[in-house]
């Protein structure tokens, strides 16, 4: 194999299986070693750099980064990264002066946003400090977009929403256009905007035209996120006492407790597929069964059942799956008594609002076409970003987008070229305090995942808007950032200085490194001290050692990153750098905005 | 020190030994040695090997003297006994624990200090009788506890990192053992665990004194340049030209037997040795044949590695002596002590 190239930000970045796997590249270890510290400003700000939303994320994001992570491969449990996101929200002090802040002197140039949601208060974050004067036009009466109007609030409290949106829309530079929903892109394309981002959502929830849909009875069928939109606007209180949910993604587990909340008794989750195929996060299923939800395998709806102009239950035919789930058949057919449906099946983009004489181009499933690294449509200064782009996906998306197209706008209003990126950097600093003392705490520690604590069943329902989530205390949080395996802090090797004595391969306790002949990746992978078991994970191949011309094989795949290699070493070729992926944001190319990282010694090592 | 212990990791199941012990079961505690030190190396071969042949942790005695070398049963096999003696004196103990318990397997480790200077008196008894133990090496060419000076296992030229280059000749031990007939000598190094993994289970096996001196780099006092002894110049000056497999009596012997010089010995439990290959005229069961090519090399000034010598005919210790068979703590009382007028017949034929 050619040497690993390490000077190329891509292959520490892959390391960071978690920021890896963020689509915003949530700087996650530097946050987390920052909790440890107590320094919780300076961990929700960093947080806050990447992902703009730690309190909401915190509580309701997908969480991409928690199955990618390391510790998952070690001992089963990911560290609970999520939460302790959350921690750094719930513990942070005063933080608004430490803000980027927004300029008396605009920059002459005005942009337009479509939509109060995540993806478009990412793109008024990032450009309202450069100059910008943002107006965005939101249909509803309060900013958040789905983040408010389809995530119940016993999961995510309208204080923390109001907060984090506060934070962008309060603080000069952008004004917020309530009640206004756009209804024609061609007039508003016509009000002098230097550019228009279009983050309006994916607003539709997916309809199922069965028998007896459209009947008398259509007022007790609903369609998941309006109903929970209604919900949420207080036009709706109530909901019969038997509750039939169709579908399995997150959609239909905040539909099953919202109406848990609102009067439902008998409530059940009706899925076509078997469990594993489900869309909806294994937490969510799990904290919907908590309290009381049925969630019911292989049944697929048929038909709405009305007597005498009431809905009195629905018919699904009751099916197997052949391995894999691709074909089903048929096993009998049974009637599920019910008050109410809720339809939860996914949500479609809608927009009638956009003329198709702009030059905009739409595409399949009537979606805009938009470039997948600009965020522009094929109407140059107009760009799309979340849901609205290519359909629904999440909350941490929309942010990546967000943050991907306030380049693209920006640079468009400076008369770059939105094509040309600016490329992400990388920082490596050393953290040898001494010998073998490390400012980072380099010991494994065994502790399980902590468990969040939650409300107790018995008042769990007293209200609709009593958080279920009860945060992780002092010792949970203390504990839980113990497990992070610092995995940003890279084993950095100098071949030069190699004298090949095999201290750090005979120390090493997870066997991942190797002294060998080189040879190309699929002969090397073979006979590596440690079968190589995961191959979606690199290879660190160095330059020829000087004495024996054989090669170092690092296998990153469950490094611990505890520093026994280079506390070994006694020519100090093997080195723990705490790595920074610097990424660009709009006006600022490959820099970060938090001069503190985790760099400071105040952990003190061990 | 490190700073941390070695973690135990968790990792979806580690590989198991006959025993159902993992490697790990084999470890000891954190090394106290300089980082880089060959020694750790050793001990790393001796973990891996020992794993490998699936030998119970309380079946095998460590045992030591004084030096830096002396310090690292504590690093392995932490189910094992151990005994460090005084300086020097490892082989004499280790003679009493053979006497005592024949069932335990012995694995003496010294230093080049340890054995050829205070101690070599014992070393070439231990020879002389045959005890049947590994006697372990780890040959640096430097007191390193006492910050570096030249020991007697200095090559004529070497350079200590402050002072005059040696002029006293060497004592080799594998040449001591040639001179004193012992039955297996070996020489590796302790950057080569592909060549001293089997040597160590070879050495285990021997019926009688296993020798191996295994050639480690002092990073801190004998690793720079003019040394004899550093790791850039036995790598290039190291002859390995005698290549043994070991093959332990469960397994199959698939290893290819051909070629030049290959040749199979079978040792005393039923395992076999296969000498894979070995250079032209060479017989590692001749001691004047091995003697002349270890000096031949020595005088280019190469050092020779493998297990260069064997002789599997010998009688160990025991044998010659007529000892029991069994350990005596497991020799009934009565029969261990038989009482005054046994010992007063005894005594009657001395008369």
């Amino acid at each position: 194999m050619e040497p690993t190239d390490v000077r190329d930000p891509a292959y520490y970045h892959r390391v960071v299986d978690c920021q890896y796997a963020c689509p915003a590249h949530t700087d996650v270890p530097g946050y987390i070693r920052l909790i440890a510290q107590g320094r919780f400003d300076e961990a929700y700000l960093l947080n806050r750099q990447s992902n703009v939303f730690p309190g909401i994320l915190g509580r309701t994001c997908d969480r991409p980064c928690e199955p990618a992570c390391r510790r998952g491969r070690v001992d089963g449990d990911p560290v609970a990264i999520c939460r302790l996101k959350r921690v750094t929200s719930d513990l942070k002090g005063e933080i608004a002066d430490r803000l980027a802040p927004i300029p008396e002197q605009k920059n002459g140039k005005r942009v337009a946003i479509i939509g109060a949601g995540p993806s478009s208060l990412t793109v008024a974050n990032d450009l309202a400090p450069l100059g910008y004067e943002i107006d965005i036009f939101e249909k509803n009466d309060q900013p958040g977009g789905l983040m408010r109007w389809n995530i119940p609030s016993f999961r995510l409290p309208a204080e923390v929403l109001d907060e984090e949106t506060s934070n962008i829309i309060d603080r000069g530079g952008v004004t917020v256009h309530y009640n206004s929903p756009v209804a024609s892109l061609g007039d508003l394309l016509g009000r002098g905007y230097d550019a228009v981002y279009v983050g309006s959502g994916a607003p539709r929830g997916k309809e199922l035209d069965l028998p007896g849909r459209h009947d008398e009875a259509e007022s007790h069928i609903h369609i998941g996120i309006d109903w929970l939109e209604s919900v949420a606007f207080g036009h709706i209180d109530s909901i019969g006492e038997r509750v039939l949910i169709i579908g399995v993604g997150n959609t239909a587990m905040d539909c099953c407790r919202t109406a848990r909340r609102v009067g439902g008794q008998d409530i059940r989750v009706m899925a076509r597929r078997p469990r594993e195929y489900f869309k909806a996060s294994p937490w969510e299923l799990e904290d919907a069964e908590e309290e009381g939800v049925q969630i019911v395998v292989n049944h697929a709806p048929q038909r709405f059942v009305i007597e005498d102009g009431r809905l009195t239950g629905m018919e699904f035919d009751v099916v197997t799956w052949d391995e894999g789930a691709r074909h089903s058949s048929v096993v009998e057919t049974i009637t599920v008594p019910c008050d109410d449906v809720i339809l939860a099946i996914g949500q479609e983009n809608a927009f009638p609002w956009i003329e198709r004489d702009l030059g905009i181009e739409f595409g399949e499933w009537d979606l805009p076409v938009v470039d997948e690294t600009t965020m522009m449509s094929t109407r140059p200064g107009v760009f799309f970003g979340g849901d609205a782009a290519w359909g629904p996906k999440n909350i941490i998306w929309a942010v990546a987008h967000g943050h991907e197209a306030a380049i693209s706008i920006d640079q468009y209003c400076q008369g770059l070229d939105v094509a040309d990126r600016p490329p992400a950097g990388q920082n490596l600093i050393s953290l040898k305090m001494g010998m073998n003392e490390w400012s980072y705490s380099n010991d494994y520690n065994p502790s399980p995942r902590q468990e969040m604590a939650h409300i107790d069943l018995t008042r769990r329902f007293e209200s609709l808007n009593l958080e279920v989530e009860l945060g992780f205390s002092a010792e949970q949080y203390a504990r839980e950032a113990q497990r992070c395996l610092n995995c940003d802090v890279e084993t950095v090797f100098s071949p030069t200085l190699c004298i090949e004595c095999d201290a750090c391969v005979d120390i090493c306790p997870v066997r991942c490194l190797t002294i060998t002949e080189n040879g190309d990746e699929a002969e090397l992978s073979g006979r590596l001290n440690t079968p190589r078991a995961n191959p979606g994970q690199s290879l660190y191949v160095s330059a020829p050692l000087p004495q024996t011309g054989r090669v170092m094989v690092k296998d990153e795949n469950v490094c611990v990153h505890c520093g026994l290699c280079a506390e070994r070493c006694p020519t100090a070729a093997w080195d723990m750098q705490e790595f920074t992926l610097l990424t660009s944001y709009a006006g600022k190319p490959g820099v970060t905005h938090i001069p503190v990282r985790a760099a400071s010694a105040s952990e003190g090592g061990h | 020190m490190p700073s941390i212990t070695k973690p135990l990791i968790p990792l979806a199941p580690l590989p198991t030994n006959d025993l159902g012990l993992t490697i790990r079961d084999y470890e000891g505690a954190m090394s106290t040695l300089c980082a880089g030190c060959g020694h750790d190396s050793i001990t790393a071969a001796i973990v891996q090997a020992f794993w490998e042949l699936s030998m119970p942790p309380r079946d095998i005695a460590k045992l030591s003297g004084i030096g830096c070398s002396s310090k690292t049963p504590t690093y392995f096999i932490r189910g094992a006994h151990g005994f460090n003696s005084a300086h020097g004196r490892m082989a004499a103990i280790a003679t009493g624990a053979a006497a005592a318990n024949r069932e335990l397997t012995l694995l003496g480790v010294s230093g080049d200090g340890d054995s050829l200077s205070i101690g070599i008196g014992h070393l070439a008894h231990a020879i002389r009788r045959n005890v049947k133990m590994v006697y372990v090496i780890e040959n640096n060419g430097v007191y390193g506890l006492t910050k570096g000076q030249l020991s007697a296992s200095a090559d004529i030229g070497t350079r200590p990192k402050k002072g005059e280059a040696n002029v006293i000749a060497p004592i080799d031990p594998i040449m001591l053992g040639l001179s004193m007939g012992a039955t297996f000598l070996a020489r590796s190094f302790s950057g080569d665990k592909e060549q001293l993994v089997p040597i160590l289970k070879a050495a285990v096996a021997h019926n009688g004194f296993a020798l191996i001196d295994v050639i480690s780099p002092c990073v801190t006092f004998n690793d720079h340049e003019g040394s004899t002894k550093s790791y850039r110049f036995v790598r290039e000056h190291e002859v390995k030209e005698v290549v043994t497999d070991y093959v332990p009596v469960r397994e199959e012997i698939t290893a290819t037997v051909g070629g030049r010089g290959s040749r199979t010995v079978t040792m005393h439990d039923g395992s076999v040795l296969t000498f894979r290959a070995t250079p032209e005229g060479y017989d590692p069961t001749n001691r004047l044949s091995v003697e002349a090519y270890i000096r031949d090399h020595q005088r280019h000034g190469e050092v020779v590695t493998g297990l260069l010598y064997l002789d599997e005919s010998g009688s160990s210790m025991h044998e010659v002596n007529h000892t029991p068979t069994h350990a005596l703590a497991k020799i009934p009382v009565d029969q261990l002590c038989p009482g005054s007028a046994v010992l007063d017949d005894l005594m009657s034929d001395f008369r």
